[in-house]
């Protein structure tokens, strides 16, 4: 019985068990030597038949415009290097905890009024009038400490396992600009709901941003936006909260991704690659699938020869 | 690194990446799994901890003692530590930005090959370090700013008095010890030599020239504000 996680690995890409492992029988069993009985032919009348087909088709009309479906299965189904291990969700996870910030920023935008005036009642209003008010501002306030508390680990492991080496620097650098703008994003978030306790803190950020050196009190003067914080720093806030940073953020995190898919991930330094054993046609297969047809650099198609080892269903995959 | 170096490891890459499995779905199960506890433990943090508010803005305020958000308190600590006012331009900005140069820049000074922790003795202390010097930081940072607590030596008949001064926010205008801002309230170190305990308790009910009134306090709590006051010579 094959694993569901097995199913879903397109034929070409699929590991065969070699003869002799579990679960494989060294001969092939009769019942697989007989041909399948021609499929009967359905009865659905022209119209049936065109409404099976329109999903490919349109599908078919989008790629033939985008040609994106050689990136995608490149992506999708790119190898992952060996030893792969729960560390490595770390950064999934970040961008998912991103994705419940802006999921639930868009429906507390949706109530909030970013005016001294009205701030403080607006997110009253949502804490008590809006339906799962509370409980979506909740997870927008704890979402990001568990996002910030997700990117200090993703760092670590980063760090740690030394993958910030070559070929990666570009993303480590792209990684620390990324976390500086979730530090700015918690920052600049913490004032808008205009309680005391937003309010001093935001006047003690922007108070320690100007005893900085040169840039200072240039810096603070931005940031309040006026003399003192009133209506002008909190409405200066919620414009780098809600579209300058996320901006930012929403492309670099591209350009992370980008790079991850086109470099890979690495595996843990301790996994060691051993030498491949020559003339196995069941690796030769992978090797052939996985270097050329199914990078996402798209290079070399037709680099490789397909060698088919299995002398099974005899497709070529390139 | 040297080119033969990179090119050791573009190869032994490769080898790695023939030995892995796809990305789907793999990968992408695992990444699922931890994706639903994030979303998990958010709801879960959202339900028990709430998003509650607290009292509206107030610039008027004196009696409110500033604190951040936890993540920055290894900043706020490091702003607290270091008093001279010659070095607080080196606390504030001066410190962080170096560290974060630091990072920014380190693929770029750490160019050796080697990519296992315990054969880079010197990357792994230096993380180790930063770890425990920023987690000893927040730490001090959570404990030290408290408003529930003052640092130093109370007596036990005084302590829940100290206790008051802390939560009151009397340290946002007064000095006391190593503790508060120095100004525009005067010192309250030596408070107890200077005033008897009946102008203090006076003072502190009708709150002369621009200090607020603290009136609305509990009768016990006042008597206790004045008896710790008042014990300070």
């Amino acid at each position: 019985m094959p694993k569901l996680a097995d199913l879903l690995v397109p034929a070409p890409l699929r590991k065969t068990p070699k003869p002799g492992e579990a679960g494989v029988p060294k001969t092939p069993a009769p019942q697989d030597l007989k041909t399948s009985p021609p499929e009967r032919p359905t009865d659905l009348g022209r119209f049936g038949e065109k409404a099976l087909e329109a999903p490919m088709e349109s599908v078919a009309w989008i790629d033939q415009r985008m040609a994106a479906s050689g990136f995608l299965t490149g992506m999708l189904f790119r190898k992952v290097p060996k030893g792969t291990n729960w560390f490595y969700t770390l950064g999934s996870a970040t961008l998912f905890a991103f994705i419940v910030q802006a999921v639930t920023g868009v429906f507390l935008a949706m109530f909030y009024t970013p005016s001294t005036t009205q701030a403080y009642s607006s997110i009253a209003h949502i804490n008590n009038d809006v339906f799962l008010g509370q409980f979506v501002h909740g997870m927008h306030k704890w979402g990001a400490s568990v996002m910030v508390i997700l990117i200090f680990l993703h760092m670590g492991r980063t760090f740690f396992f030394g993958a910030y080496k070559y070929p990666r620097e570009l993303n480590w650098v792209i990684g620390v600009v990324l976390l500086i703008l979730t530090m700015t994003m918690a920052f600049t978030g913490y004032l808008l709901p205009f309680d005391q306790r937003s309010y001093w803190a935001s006047i003690v950020g922007i108070n320690i941003n100007g005893t900085g050196p040169i840039v200072g009190p240039y810096l603070s003067d931005f940031l309040r936006a006026g003399p003192e914080v009133g209506a002008t720093t909190l409405s200066r806030f919620y414009a780098i909260h809600m579209l300058l940073v996320p901006g930012a953020i929403i492309a670099l995190i591209g350009a992370h991704l980008y790079l991850v898919v086109k470099l890979g991930t690495t595996a843990p330094p301790w996994t060691k690659a051993d030498k491949p054993r020559i003339a196995e046609p069941t690796t030769l297969l992978d090797a052939g699938v996985a270097g050329n047809g199914y990078h996402p650099n798209g290079t070399g198609t037709i680099a490789g020869v397909q060698i088919d080892g299995h002398g099974g269903d005899g497709t070529a995959t390139a | 690194m040297k080119p033969s170096e990179k090119q050791a490891y573009l190869e032994e890459y490769e080898l790695l990446k023939k030995k892995g499995k796809p990305f789907f779905p793999y990968a992408v199960m695992k990444d699922s799994v931890m994706a639903l506890i994030v979303v998990g433990v958010i709801i879960a943090m959202s339900i028990l901890l709430g998003a509650e508010q607290g009292p509206k803005a107030d610039p008027t305020t004196t009696t409110y003692v500033p604190r951040p958000e936890w993540y920055f308190f290894f900043l706020f600590e490091v702003l607290r530590v270091i008093k001279p006012p010659e070095l607080v331009p080196l606390a504030t900005i001066g410190i962080p930005t170096i560290c974060m140069v630091l990072l920014l820049l380190l693929p770029f000074y750490d160019r050796g090959p080697e990519r296992r922790p315990e054969r880079r003795p010197l990357a792994t202390t230096a993380g180790i370090l930063t770890i425990l010097a920023m987690g000893y930081l927040t730490y001090a940072g959570a404990v030290a700013g408290s408003p529930t607590e003052i640092d130093m030596k109370v007596a036990p008949q005084y302590k829940a008095g100290s206790e008051v001064v802390a939560g009151s926010g009397c340290l946002a205008c007064h000095k006391l010890g190593e503790n508060g801002n120095n100004g525009p309230g005067p010192e309250l170190t030596h408070i107890g030599a200077r005033i008897p305990r009946a102008a203090i308790l006076r003072s502190i009910e009708i709150g002369p020239s621009i200090m607020p009134s603290f009136r609305e306090l509990p009768k016990e709590k006042l008597n206790e504000l004045a008896d710790f006051l008042s014990s300070l010579h």
